[in-house]
């Protein structure tokens, strides 16, 4: 390799070297000519340079787009990855099923990736915090769940991709009468399987 | 001494010979305690004093008596007994007897009961049962104690199932009214809940999530067979018997939203019975199989309502502040018992189905899931001690209060059996 690039060096050096051919100069008054000339060259050369401006502008427009296109691709791509291994909790009111504004970004994200992958199914499992029967729990639960299922089936994911099951108040994640607890009791778990 | 009052007695019964599972407290007594002395019993002296010690135990604990003592007096026949003397010491009844083991191996019991101020006797019985099982006889005793002197059937002999959750373990278990004699149904390392006796008491239906969800299993307490009757996707909960045994109701969300539904026992036959957008849980049939109680949030807030067994229009039945969970009948149908959730607490609570009238028993706090004693009388209901579920009971007049602790774990989800 080192060779050629030599060689390739040396042939742009020999034709530096070749003689270049003498101008002719005229031998008349050329100066009105001359000015004018001298003008439409300036404008050229103005042209040019704005011309030359652009382009390298576009160019660089494109690269940087480019590559801001490929670390987001590279991004999403990465998140993807991310996505199954990691369950995403949601989070309750007291007595409330509906999904927080707060949670939506992350349940839609899990539906795109369901909806991505068809062969992906994912286990959604509701829990409430223990004021309330068992029973009534339970109820509130699967309602909770149901809704997580609900959202990821309009984000794009197959009704057979999903199963919503309620485990109530009989598993709690923190135990204690209080509002610590029971605000990480009230939650809906998205599992892969 | 016609004001007893309600902090007078509190006793911390000692677990005895036989594997106590429950330790008993006792908070109050009843308005009129009958003053009763039980002599000691003759006959097979082990026996006897086993079986004399399960019937005293009985009759203090209900608060319904006041214990004598007559340790102090054996009489084994009526005959011996000398009225005026046992008057003197300001006795109502006497109970005296004889335990002896047959040449079978059974165990006969002879029991009297005298009444002291008639000066007459009002039991005279003569029971057997097979070896090892001295404590039912004694629970019979005092059964046939608490009939004659308050004319209310006796529950001694009666059991309830609660689920014990120890960790991630839990186990379905069954216990003599007093917590003695625990059979364990079904263990397993997933939540279990909602346990409901037939009312033959030969069947336990129940919620386990072995399966990942919750779904409805009907257990025989005698051979242990158990079948899966329902398991819909979703949760599958709530089971209660028909009076007549014929059907059950459960709440399947499979239709989307928890409703209730009847079939058969063994899992045929489902109907759904209730139709609204809420939640409807918690059924439980009237004593005549007619209508239904049940939970619902179809007004905003958890409320109890009534429709006919076969389904139809719901007329609720609470209303007012707070909210109101797990209703069931009283065994005559004229009352029921849910729990009251206010202020963020929970109190055991009765309604009058005629006047509407609500009766808080309780002082409240964690208290769950209550349900009435076949005569009627106590209600059975979780509650929380020492940091731990623990089981309690409350007289129906809210005079007498019990609690029951387990050995370890949270005791939850009691239920009295029906049978009569």
């Amino acid at each position: 390799m080192k060779k050629i690039v030599i060689s390739g060096l040396l042939l742009s050096l020999l034709a530096a070297c070749a003689p270049n051919p003498p101008k002719p100069v005229p031998p008349v008054d050329t100066s009105a000519a001359d000015a004018a000339a001298k003008k439409a060259a300036e404008e050229e050369a103005a042209r040019k340079a704005a011309q030359k401006a652009a382009d390298e502008a576009a160019a660089k427009k494109a690269a940087d787009e480019a590559a801001a296109a490929a670390k987001k691709a590279a991004d999403e791509a990465a998140a993807r990855n991310m996505l199954p291994k990691e369950a995403t909790s949601v989070y309750y009111p007291f007595d409330v099923d509906a999904i927080q504004d707060a949670d939506k970004p992350a349940v839609q994200a899990h539906a795109k990736y369901l909806a991505d992958h068809a062969n992906v199914k994912m286990h959604v499992e509701g829990n409430a915090d223990e004021r309330g029967s068992n029973e009534y729990n339970l109820s509130l639960g699967q309602r909770r769940a149901d809704g997580v299922k609900k959202m990821l089936e309009l984000g794009g994911a197959k009704s057979d991709q999903v199963d919503a099951a309620s485990l109530g108040e009989e598993k709690p994640k923190a135990v204690g009468h209080n509002e610590e607890a029971w605000s990480q009791n009230r939650r809906s778990d998205m599992i892969y399987k | 001494m016609l004001l007893r009052m309600l902090l007078g007695v509190v006793m911390l019964l000692q677990a005895g010979m036989a594997a106590a599972v429950l330790d008993i407290e006792i908070i109050g007594a009843g308005e009129n305690q009958i003053p009763i002395a039980i002599a000691p019993f003759g006959g097979d002296t082990a026996l006897a004093s086993e079986i004399n010690e399960v019937v005293r135990g009985d009759l203090m604990r209900c608060g319904l008596f006041r214990l004598i003592d007559a340790r102090d007096e054996p009489a084994n026949t009526p005959a011996t007994v000398s009225f005026p003397r046992w008057r003197e010491r300001g006795v109502d009844a006497l109970g005296l007897g004889k335990i002896n083991t047959l040449p079978t191996g059974r165990v006969e019991a002879q029991f009297f009961l005298l009444d002291i101020v008639k000066q007459r006797q009002a039991i005279a019985e003569v029971s057997t049962v097979n070896a090892g099982q001295a404590r039912a006889i004694g629970h019979h005793i005092a059964d046939l104690i608490y009939e004659n002197l308050t004319g209310s059937k006796g529950i001694f002999g009666s059991r309830f199932a609660y689920i014990n959750r120890l960790g991630s373990n839990f186990r379905l278990l069954v216990a003599d009214s007093d917590g003695y004699n625990e059979q364990l149904v079904l263990a397993r390392s997933s939540p279990m809940m909602s346990p409901a006796w037939s009312p033959d008491g030969s069947h336990l239906a129940y919620v386990s999530f072995e399966n990942g969800h919750a779904a409805v299993y009907v257990q025989s307490l005698l051979t242990q067979q158990r079948v899966l009757v329902a398991n819909f996707p979703g949760s599958n909960s709530a089971p209660a018997w028909s009076p007549d045994g014929r059907q059950l109701a459960v709440v399947l969300t499979r239709d989307h939203g928890s409703q209730i539904y009847t079939m058969r026992p063994d899992g045929s036959g489902i109907q759904r019975i209730s139709f609204s957008d809420a939640i409807d849980t918690e059924p439980n049939f009237s004593p005549d199989g007619q209508s239904l109680i049940f939970t619902s949030d179809r007004g905003g807030s958890a409320q109890i309502y009534q429709m006919s067994a076969q389904g139809g229009t719901a007329t609720r039945l609470t209303f007012g502040e707070g909210a109101n969970f797990s209703p069931r009948y009283s065994p005559d149908g004229k009352s029921f018992v849910f729990t009251h959730r206010v202020n963020g607490k929970f109190y055991i609570t009765t309604q009058d189905f005629q006047t509407g009238q609500m009766t808080i028993l309780t002082e409240g706090g964690w208290e769950k899931k209550p349900s009435f004693a076949p005569n009627g009388k106590l209600i059975l209901f979780a509650s929380e001690g020492r940091g731990r579920g623990i089981l309690a009971t409350v007289s129906s007049d809210g005079r007498v209060k019990q609690q029951m602790f387990t050995q370890s774990g949270d005791a939850r989800e009691p239920v009295w059996e029906t049978r009569r």
